[in-house]
């Protein structure tokens, strides 16, 4: 529990742990993603797409990836949400351009981690401007809200494993190496 | 809370306490009564504004659980001891008290289930499952909570029914000539209709409606859980077949509702569950069943929050007559005059206090229901955003989600101030 982390009394209803801060949830860099979002809109050579619906909120989101050579060379979104959800699948689409697929798998088990509250996670620079998002953490039902498109990414990233698996189960041998 | 009371929509506060009216709410006194509201959120007293997911109780209600489990605790019907006897009269107490704040001709009328949504799914499938046939049609609206919903959905599925959905203007109000033109297709048998929409507050004219199914020959189930708490329910009036309803929603336990059904079309319908208590005589191959209600209350009931949901409606009735219903109006009449004051703030579903409850939708431009949710918990102000449960509204408003503000008899309209300072927070912010 946050409360226990926190070295705070573990109360059930948390009222004694002290209230998170309104402007570190709602940095200008969020504020900034969620108004002008990057990459929002469509490829239309993409090679793969994931479509990931947050059923207890509404939330939705389209995530689509280029790739050459295991590396993801476009990504774009669609979808709609609150400003957490949209501005973190915005940050997460420009740090994804130029990653392999390993790498991108470690960018988001990083991100995943800070959403849980890893303070060594918000301070590595390869997180960019993820970081502004270190304060979701603070607000536990919200995180759901940060890992939508990074759930849409790892599951988009496996449907591209799984299609590369059963090429190399029926086919030759040139994937083995990856 | 009764909507029929009439209200000057002009007057920005309650009016004044006068013990000539009669009928004015000692709103210090009642929220004085419900503990849960004298605490601080976030470093702001509490603003609860999400009593349409669940009401605060008063502490009348807690006493009287604590105390049935402190005296009287037993298990119902056929003990012979004292505490057994004192339990189930308490239990059918409850009971009648139920009956008698429903307008109920009689108590076995009424059967205890955990809430509205099991009382859909016991009419669905046993009233449904033994009386509908392939091509026959159940009609719901487009404001229905799924608990109204995905019931009729499994019986339908499952005998070859077909579901229709009635449609509602931009003003959030039902529009029943689509209901009269699917009634005139003669193959309606039920409509299941909520007697105030849980999403947008909108009271609907569950008479008039009753009075064209039944000259369709369809019977009416009515949806209660926003209903109960905030109209005065005569199902004798109301002229409806089924209604059913929710404890919590009104300030009783959780866990704990009632069903009311005509006896006809109860004795007919099939038991729903089976077990101890709804059974006459057992035999290996079959059974006969018990008697109304306990026909339907399979196992040992929830005897104590069926107490405590007494209490609570004692509790209600207990305050001024119509004094409830002249603060809600006075508290709609308040809060659509100044939450529209908020820039870019719109209100989803009825502007006017005519036919809704103080359940507001909200839609702040440029800020999406959850920030604006995240924003006012901040400030100790609890509403909520999301879906709530109505999913085809969301889709025929085109939202994905928008925020609800509920009232219930302890909010003041310094707690609406409240609200509309937080969107105005919430504005500046995205701005």
């Amino acid at each position: 529990m946050t409360a226990e982390r926190d070295g705070a009394p573990d109360r059930p209803d948390g009222s004694d742990r002290p209230a998170p801060v309104l402007a570190e949830l709602y940095q200008e860099l969020i504020l900034e993603h969620y108004k002008r979002p990057r990459n929002k809109g469509e490829l239309e050579d993409a090679d793969v797409e994931m479509h990931l619906m947050n059923t207890s909120c509404g939330d939705e989101v389209r995530l689509q990836l280029r790739l050459e050579g295991g590396v993801i060379r476009d990504a774009r979104h669609m979808g709609n949400g609150c400003s957490i959800s949209q501005a973190s699948v915005s940050m997460m689409s420009d740090l994804l351009k130029g990653k392999t697929i390993p790498e991108s798998i470690e960018l988001a088990q990083r991100f995943t981690d800070m959403m849980h509250g890893d303070p060594v996670a918000a301070r590595e620079k390869r997180m960019g401007a993820l970081r502004a998002l270190a304060g979701v953490s603070q607000y536990p039902v919200r995180v759901k809200c940060a890992l939508l498109g990074w759930d849409a990414l790892l599951q988009a990233l496996k449907k591209i494993g799984g299609e590369e698996e059963e090429e190399h189960g029926t086919g030759g041998s040139e994937g083995r190496d990856r | 809370m009764s909507m029929d009371v009439a209200s000057g929509p002009g007057t920005l506060r309650p009016p004044a306490p006068a013990s000539a009216a009669g009928a004015t709410l000692d709103l210090e006194w009642v929220r004085a009564q419900f503990p849960a509201l004298q605490q601080d959120v976030q470093g702001h007293r509490l603003v609860y504004l999400d009593s349409a997911a669940t009401a605060q109780r008063p502490r009348q209600v807690m006493s009287a659980i604590v105390d049935f489990y402190e005296s009287d605790n037993a298990n119902v019907h056929r003990g012979l001891h004292e505490l057994a006897r004192r339990a189930t009269e308490r239990y059918e107490a409850a009971r009648t008290t139920v009956a008698s704040f429903l307008g109920a001709a009689e108590a076995a009328e009424v059967v205890f289930v955990r809430g509205t949504t099991e009382a859909v799914n016991l009419v669905a499938a046993s009233w449904g499952g033994a009386n509908l046939r392939p091509g026959d049609e159940i009609v719901v609206t487009v404001l229905e909570h799924h608990s109204n919903l995905v019931p009729w959905q499994l019986v339908a599925q499952r005998t070859g029914a077909v579901l229709r959905s009635v449609d509602i203007d931009d003003d959030g109000r039902l529009r029943l000539e689509e209901l009269d033109a699917m009634l005139a297709g003669g193959r309606v048998r039920l409509v299941a209709v909520g007697h105030i929409s849980n999403a947008l507050g909108t009271v609907n004219p569950v008479r008039s409606i009753v009075e064209r199914a039944h000259a369709a020959g369809a019977l009416v189930f009515v949806d209660g859980a926003q209903g109960a708490a905030h109209a005065q329910v005569d199902v004798a009036a109301l002229g409806c077949d089924f209604y059913a309803f929710s404890g919590h929603k009104l300030g009783g336990p959780m866990g704990i509702g009632a069903l009311w059904g005509r006896r006809s079309l109860l004795e007919a319908m099939p038991p729903w569950q089976g077990g101890g208590e709804m059974i006459a005589r057992v035999e290996l191959q079959r059974s006969t069943y018990a008697e109304l209600p306990h026909k339907f209350e399979a196992g040992t009931p929830n005897v104590a929050d069926a107490v405590g949901l007494a209490a609570a409606i004692d509790f209600l009735r207990a305050l001024p007559p119509g004094a409830a219903a002249a603060h809600e109006a006075a508290l709609m009449a308040y809060a659509l005059e100044c939450l529209p004051a908020v820039p870019g703030l719109r209100i989803i579903g009825p502007r006017t206090i005519e036919g809704r409850v103080a359940v507001f939708s909200l839609e702040l431009e440029g800020v999406h229901p959850h920030d604006l949710a995240t924003i006012l918990d901040s400030r100790g102000v609890a509403i909520r955003a999301g879906h709530h449960c109505a999913q085809l509204l969301m889709r025929r408003l085109g939202v994905p989600a928008t925020a609800r503000a509920s009232c219930y008899i302890y909010t003041t309209t310094d707690e609406i101030d409240r609200l509309a300072e937080g969107l105005e927070l919430a504005r500046k912010m995205f701005a």
